[in-house]
């Protein structure tokens, strides 16, 4: 069986070697990919949607419509994860954690019988004490990350950036707060509902954005309507953002959602 | 072989995507276990992606943010489109990233599943016991 896989991989390379020697040759400006559509994108997007940056422009403005579905396409992926593995169940066993005195009590009953509060505290099956300096270091850094993912998606369309790269780094910062504390922790903050929610109403506002200038009497996506509210300046550059706006909470949400889904195997209770 | 090297040369690009696929493709074939399977096909995903990034770079331009006065009355300067590499590649890439996370996340789900229910990733393993489960 190896050896079969190992001889149709090198047939199909060796195939698909043979047929680089007709493709262009490594940044070669006359190929046939960018002589045709991409050049009127660069000759006139500057003019026709005021925005600086081409792949914005392209990415909410021309193909608006793909970007859309494609936030759906994310938000059908969270709410695959979840409908996969979410465990309803309640927990068998419990683990606390006198904190005066540092013993670990297991409980194997259904019934919470201790609360948790300032003497005893909730842990993980696999609780080792959290170190002092990654928690510190985690605790200054995630506002700083929090912050430079909203500028990311608020400079979508005059820098590299958008809602996609934005919203995956705000999603990474829930994921090293959980990390670095614990599951529980994160679940506190943002709850289950908060984020499906949120994710929701990502993809909400983008078709909203949308389907408001077909009500305004334009066509779907059509910036242009918005003209009588927000003026004539920069309005693509805006209907932009606000699309932008509803990926990056999309996808804020979505990565949450996964990653809790999966280390807790649905529980949402402990993990990595 | 004097006039091979230089056509080498000149594609190394496909050359290198190319060998990257075909590491993802042969894990993807002949790895017995699941996580391993998916990381070929992220290894496979991956070089595809490299591959339309570098089809949309061209010799002397730089990254397709116009540069200059961002003022926006008019184009007072004339854009040439040779000065700035192609953004549409770019721009199916960045869903293309988007959506091989999500279908990646996707099959981590489907992953443990699997293992709660049959405690195992291994595809031969997981083969026995559904024939044990029909007998």
């Amino acid at each position: 069986m190896k050896l079969f896989g190992f001889i149709i991989v090198c047939l199909t390379g060796g195939l698909l070697l043979y047929g680089t020697g007709e493709l262009p040759d490594w940044g070669d400006p006359h190929s046939p990919a960018s002589i045709h559509l991409s050049n009127d994108y660069i000759e006139h997007a500057m003019e026709q949607t005021e925005v600086p940056n081409l792949v914005t422009a392209v990415l909410a403005d021309y193909r608006g419509y793909d970007t859309m579905f494609e936030t759906a396409v994310v938000f059908c992926a969270g709410l695959a994860c979840f409908l996969l593995l979410r465990d309803f169940r309640p927990k068998k066993e419990y683990y606390y954690r006198h904190v005066p005195t540092g013993v670990v009590l297991h409980v194997k009953n259904n019934e919470r019988q201790i609360a948790p509060g300032k003497e005893f505290e909730d842990v993980d099956k696999d609780w080792v004490p959290s170190d002092t300096i990654i928690k510190t270091v985690c605790r200054i850094l995630i506002p700083f990350i929090q912050i430079y993912a909203l500028y990311v998606v608020a400079h979508g369309d005059f820098s590299p950036g958008g809602g996609f790269q934005g919203g995956v780094i705000f999603g990474s910062s829930f994921i090293l707060l959980a990390i670095s504390y614990n599951l529980k922790t994160l679940m506190k903050r943002v709850s289950e509902k908060f984020l499906g929610i949120f994710s929701a109403a990502g993809v909400l506002v983008y078709v909203g954005i949308g389907a408001f200038s077909m009500v305004l009497g334009g066509h779907f996506l059509d910036y242009s309507q918005y003209i009588p509210f927000f003026g004539e300046h920069h309005i693509r550059a805006l209907g932009m953002l606000g699309v932008e706006i509803g990926v990056g909470m999309a996808v804020t949400a979505v990565m949450a959602i996964i990653y809790i889904n999966i280390v807790s195997e649905g529980r949402h209770d402990e993990g990595l | 072989m004097t006039d091979f090297l230089p056509l080498i040369v000149a594609k190394y690009n496909y050359w290198l995507y190319i060998i990257l696929m075909m590491i993802g493709l042969y894990a993807m074939i002949v790895k017995n276990n699941l996580i391993k399977k998916l990381v070929g096909m992220n290894i496979f995903q991956t070089a595809i992606i490299l591959f339309y990034v570098s089809i949309g770079y061209k010799r002397g331009a730089t990254i397709p943010i116009i540069q200059g006065d961002h003022s926006g009355h008019g184009a007072e300067a004339i854009i040439k489109a040779a000065d700035y590499i192609n953004p549409l590649p770019h721009v199916l890439m960045l869903t293309a990233i988007v959506v091989s996370v999500a279908t990646f996340g996707v099959a981590m789900a489907l992953c443990v599943r699997i293992y709660q229910r049959y405690n195992t990733l291994e595809e031969d393993e997981l083969r026995m016991r559904l024939s044990e489960k029909k007998i």
